[in-house]
C-alpha cells in the first residue's frame, strides 16, 4: 500500500500549479475542480485537467480529482474527464450518507462504461464535511467495495457546527475520532482535515502530529508549504523503524522456530503489535507498492 | 589648511580633474536603482562638451536610461561592466554601440584595474557619507547604502577621484573605507540618489513553491555533500531559490548545532540574522542589498565591507571566494557541459551578467546552481548556452524541482549524494525530460553583429555575445 | 465589440495562454494570430497545435487570437478545446 501522507489540493484551472504537482513532495495531488474553481470557468478547468491527466501526468505522485458535488450540474461530466484522462482517485465533495456514494459509484461505472473503461482502477475517496456525513461516517465507509478513504472537511462542518475553527482544533476532536473509527472499522484510509491557518507552521506541526497519534494515515494540505511538515508528521521515526525491524525479526524467528509466542525488550510479540510494525515499516520510505493493492 | 578638495559643482569638478574626449570614467552600482550619480556625470560631461568617453560601471540599473541618449549623441563610446539590466540592456541587444560592451566578473574588474589594462582616468565615487577631510564611507547620510566594495579598487587606481555626496559628517568618520589620501575632489549636492531604489526595505522569501521545491533538493544535496561542518564558509545569490534554501540551511545549522565561519557576497537580512543568531563569525560584504544589512554592517563589528579587490580578484595571493565551501548560484540557462549563462535569456536578449558568478564558482568548494527545469516552455538545460558566462570545470551540481545533476568530475560528490537518496540524473537526462515536457525548442538566430565580449575572471574572452535580430 | 460572436477561455498568467475565438476575417478560412514570449521558439508549434484543435473540433471558419505566456502544448489544446466549445454553445 503505498503512502499517503500529504494529499495536496490544487487549483484545478492553473496550468502553471498543474504543471509543478510532481515537485512539491506531495504523496498525492488533488486537482480541484469544486472550490478552487469558479462556477465560470468549470467546463475549462475538466478540459484543462483531462489534458494535464493525460499528457502531464506527475509520476511516482498519486493523483486524485475533487469533483463538483453530486447536487451540481457538473459532476457527471467531471467523472467522465477523469474517467477519460485516467487518475488514482476521485475525491468527493459534501459526501453525507452511503445513497450519495452509491450515486456518485453508480455514476463513475456508467462513465466507465461509455468511455469503454474495464480496469475500475479509480479508488473513491468521501469528503466529508457536514453534521450528517459524520453520523453517518460508517454508513459511508462501508457502503462501497470501491471507496478507499475517507478525508474529514472541518472547514465547512465547523461552519455548519456554528463553531470557531481554532489553532488546537478541540472544536473538530470528535469529527476526527468519528472518521477515524468508522475508516477503521470499514479497513479503508483515514486521511485528517487540511489545517487552516497557512502561514503558522509550528502549530500545524502540533495539528499533524496529533493527527499522526490518532491514527490518521495522512493529512491534506490547502498549501504546499505544509507538506514538509506533514510528510515528517506522519513518517515513522528512526527509533521506531528500528523497534519495528527488531519485532519483524523476532516475529519471523518465532515462526520459523513454530513458537506461537515471543518476545522483544521483556514485550509479548502478539498480532496487534507484528500490525503496528508493519504499519510502521508500510510508512518509511523505500520501494512503493501500487496504490490499489488495498 | 587645504580647502580646495571642495568643489561647487560636478562639471568643475570634472574640469579640473582635467577631462578630455576618449577618457576613461569609472562608476558604482552600491545606489542601485536609486543611483543620481551616474546620470548627473553623464549631464555635467554633456555641458562640458565631450565626446567618446568610456563609462566603467560596475553594474548598469534601470535608472541608468538616460546612457542611451549620451550613447546616440557620442558623448559615451563604450561600456565596460559586470551586469546589466532594464533599458540599456536591451538597447545592448539592439547593437546600439559600434564598440562591443566589456562584460567582466566582478573579480575580473579590479583584476583588470590593478594590472592596468583597464584604465581609469577618472573614478566618481557615489559617497553617502564624508567628512571634513574627504574621507568616505557608505554608512552615514540619508543614502546610506553600506558598503562600497566595488569602487575602492577604482579608488585606489584611478588618474582622478571625485567624491560626490549628499552628507558632510561634522565628526570625522571613524569606519573609513576610501582615505582622504585618495580623493581629489568633493563635490557636495542636493542629493546622490533615492532611498526607496537603494536598497529594498525588505527582500521578501518567495512563495512560489517550485522555487522551494529546489531549495529543499539544494538543502538535501549541501546536508549530504560532508562540507557542513563548524567552520563552514557560505555565499549565496538573492534569487528566490537561493534564499529560501539560506533558510532551510539555517534551520539544518540550529538542528545540527553547527558553527559556521563567514557569509560573504552580497548581503540580505537573511545573512545578517544568521550572523546575529552567531551560527556564522562573520560576514564580508561588498554589496548591501537591504535596510539589515546596511544598519547591520554600521553597528556590528563582526560585519566587515571587504574590496572587491580582496572579495575575489583571482590575481591575488588569495581572496575570500577560495575559501568558500558552498556557493548557490542561478542560471538562465545550463548546458550538458555544465556551463551558466547568466548574462542573457533563451532569447539571447542581455538580462544580466556575471557579477560575482564566476568568480564565486571558481573559489567554492561546491558550487551548486539551482534552476527550475523548465521555465514558462523554456528548458533551463540547454545543448550550448546562448552565452557562456562560468564555465562547467567550476560548476559541480545542478539543482533543479524534478532532479539533480552532478558534474561528471565530480566522482566522490556523486557517490555522497547518491548514498543519501537523492534524485540524482545525469545532465543529458535532465535535459531530455525537460524537453519532454515542452518539446523541442526551434534553434536561435542572431545576428553576427557582436555586441558583447565575456571576459572570465581571469582576462580570457570565452564567449561573445550577439545583437539581437529583429524578428 | 456587441454584436460580434466572441467566445474566450485561459488566462494572461504565466503558463497559460489565452485564446479568443471570433468569426473568421477571411471568407472561407480560418484565421490565426499568435503573440507569444516562446515565439522564436515554439511559434510553429504553437500555430499547429491550434490547427490540429481546429481540425478536431468542427465550428465553421473562425478568427484565433492566441496570447501565449509560455503554456504546453497540452495547456493550448485544452484552452482550445474550452474555447471552441464555449463558440459552439453561442447562438449565432
Amino acid at each position: 500500500m503505498k503512502r499517503c501522507r500529504s494529499m495536496l489540493f490544487m487549483p484545478g484551472n492553473n496550468p502553471g500549479m498543474l504543471a509543478s504537482a510532481q515537485s512539491l513532495g506531495a504523496d498525492c495531488v488533488i486537482f480541484d475542480m469544486e472550490d478552487a474553481v469558479a462556477q465560470t470557468e468549470k467546463d475549462a478547468a475538466r478540459i484543462l485537467i483531462r489534458h494535464a491527466l493525460t499528457y502531464m501526468r506527475p509520476q511516482g505522485v498519486g493523483v486524485a480529482v475533487r469533483i463538483n458535488a453530486l447536487d451540481t450540474a457538473f459532476w457527471k461530466e467531471d467523472i467522465a474527464a477523469v474517467v477519460r484522462g485516467g487518475a488514482d482517485f476521485v475525491l468527493a465533495p459534501k459526501t453525507n450518507g452511503p445513497d450519495y456514494v452509491r450515486e456518485l459509484m453508480a455514476g463513475l461505472e456508467a462513465a466507465e462504461a461509455e468511455h469503454g473503461v474495464k480496469d475500475a482502477r479509480i479508488v473513491v475517496f468521501a469528503l466529508v464535511e457536514s453534521a450528517l456525513g459524520i453520523e453517518n461516517a460508517f454508513a459511508i465507509a462501508s457502503a462501497h467495495k470501491r471507496l478507499g478513504g475517507m478525508l474529514l472537511g472541518a472547514e465547512d462542518l465547523t461552519a455548519e457546527l456554528g463553531a470557531r475553527r481554532s489553532a488546537g482544533g478541540d472544536e473538530i476532536f470528535h469529527a476526527r475520532s468519528r472518521i477515524l473509527m468508522a475508516c477503521r472499522a470499514a479497513g479503508i484510509r483515514a486521511i485528517d482535515t487540511p489545517f487552516p491557518f497557512v502561514t503558522d507552521l509550528e502549530a500545524l506541526a502540533a495539528d499533524a502530529a496529533f493527527a499522526a497519534q490518532l491514527g490518521f494515515d495522512g493529512k491534506a494540505a490547502i498549501s504546499p508549504h505544509h507538506i514538509v511538515t506533514i510528510n515528517a508528521a506522519f513518517s515513522p521515526s528512526p527509533e521506531q523503524i528500528n523497534w519495528a525491524g527488531r519485532v519483524m525479526a523476532v516475529a519471523r524467528r518465532a515462526a520459523g522456530e513454530g513458537k506461537g509466542v515471543a518476545s522483544l525488550d521483556g514485550m509479548m510479540i502478539d498480532l496487534p503489535v507484528i500490525k503496528r510494525a508493519e504499519r510502521i515499516l508500510a510508512m518509511c520510505d523505500g520501494p512503493v507498492e501500487d496504490f490499489h493493492a488495498n | 589648511m587645504r580647502t580646495d578638495k571642495c568643489i561647487p559643482d560636478i562639471a568643475t569638478a570634472l574640469r579640473e580633474a582635467g577631462v578630455r574626449d576618449g577618457m576613461t570614467l569609472s562608476f558604482h552600482h552600491h545606489l542601485r536603482d536609486g543611483d543620481f550619480v551616474v546620470n548627473r556625470v553623464l549631464d555635467a560631461l554633456e555641458t562640458l562638451g565631450v565626446e567618446g568617453m568610456r563609462i566603467a560601471l560596475s553594474s548598469v540599473f534601470p535608472v541608468h536610461e538616460p546612457l542611451i541618449r549620451h550613447i546616440k549623441s557620442g558623448l559615451v563610446r563604450s561600456l565596460d561592466t559586470d551586469y546589466v539590466s532594464g533599458p540599456v540592456a536591451k538597447a545592448i541587444s539592439s547593437g546600439i554601440l559600434a564598440q562591443p560592451v566589456m562584460f567582466r566578473s566582478h573579480g575580473g574588474r579590479p583584476r583588470a584595474i590593478g594590472e592596468g589594462s583597464l584604465h581609469i582616468d577618472i573614478a566618481c565615487v557615489a559617497a553617502p557619507c564624508v567628512d571634513g577631510l574627504g574621507n568616505i564611507n557608505g554608512s552615514g547620510g540619508p543614502s546610506a547604502c553600506g558598503s562600497l566594495g566595488y569602487i575602492l579598487p577604482d579608488a585606489a587606481h584611478a588618474g582622478r577621484v571625485i567624491a560626490i555626496t549628499d552628507f558632510v559628517s561634522k565628526e570625522p568618520l571613524r569606519s573609513i573605507s576610501i582615505p582622504h589620501s585618495s580623493v581629489d575632489y568633493i563635490v557636495k549636492v542636493d542629493t546622490i540618489g533615492d532611498p526607496a531604489g537603494i536598497v529594498s526595505g525588505s527582500i521578501n522569501l518567495t512563495r512560489d513553491p517550485v522555487a522551494h521545491a529546489i531549495a529543499r533538493n539544494a538543502q538535501a544535496v549541501i546536508r549530504a555533500s560532508g562540507l557542513l561542518r563548524d567552520g563552514f564558509n557560505y555565499q549565496t545569490g538573492a534569487g528566490g531559490a537561493s534564499l529560501a534554501a539560506s533558510q532551510y540551511l539555517r534551520e539544518d545549522m540550529r538542528r545540527m548545532g553547527l558553527h559556521g565561519g563567514f557569509l560573504l557576497g552580497g548581503i540580505t537580512r537573511y545573512m545578517v540574522d544568521m550572523l546575529e543568531e552567531k551560527l556564522f563569525d562573520a560576514i564580508f560584504d561588498v554589496q548591501c542589498f537591504d535596510l539589515h544589512s546596511v544598519r547591520s554592517i554600521a553597528e556590528n563589528a563582526a560585519h566587515h565591507e571587504i574590496s572587491a579587490d580582496s572579495y575575489a580578484n583571482p590575481g591575488r595571493k588569495s581572496c575570500y571566494v577560495d575559501f568558500l565551501d558552498v556557493v548557490l548560484l542561478g542560471a538562465s540557462e545550463v548546458d550538458v557541459n555544465f556551463n551558466v549563462n547568466v548574462h542573457t535569456d533563451s532569447n539571447g536578449m542581455l538580462i544580466g551578467g556575471s557579477g560575482g558568478h564566476n568568480d564565486a564558482a571558481a573559489g567554492a568548494n561546491m558550487t551548486i546552481i539551482v534552476a527550475p527545469l523548465v521555465r514558462a516552455r523554456l528548458p533551463i538545460v540547454v545543448e550550448r548556452c546562448t552565452t557562456i558566462t562560468t564555465p562547467g570545470a567550476s560548476v559541480d551540481v545542478l539543482v533543479t524541482e524534478r532532479g539533480i545533476a552532478i558534474n561528471p568530475a565530480r566522482a566522490e560528490l556523486a557517490a555522497r549524494l547518491k548514498e543519501a537518496r537523492l534524485p540524482l540524473y545525469s545532465i543529458e537526462e535532465l535535459r531530455a525530460m525537460a524537453l519532454n515536457i515542452t518539446g523541442t525548442p526551434k534553434k536561435l538566430a542572431l545576428s553576427d553583429q557582436v555586441v558583447g565580449l565575456v571576459e572570465y575572471r581571469n582576462g580570457t574572452i570565452i564567449d561573445s555575445i550577439y545583437a539581437i535580430r529583429d524578428s | 465589440m456587441s454584436g460580434i460572436k466572441t467566445a474566450i477561455a485561459g488566462t494572461l498568467e504565466s503558463n497559460d495562454i489565452m485564446i479568443t475565438v471570433s468569426p473568421s476575417r477571411q471568407e472561407g478560412k480560418n484565421t490565426i494570430a499568435v503573440e507569444s514570449i516562446v515565439m522564436r521558439q515554439f511559434g510553429p508549434a504553437i500555430i499547429a497545435a491550434i490547427e490540429d484543435s481546429l481540425t478536431q473540433f468542427e465550428v465553421g471558419f473562425v478568427h484565433i487570437d492566441a496570447r501565449d505566456r509560455g503554456a504546453l502544448e497540452c495547456t493550448i489544446k485544452a484552452r482550445m478545446e474550452a474555447a471552441l466549445l464555449r463558440y459552439k454553445e453561442l447562438p449565432s
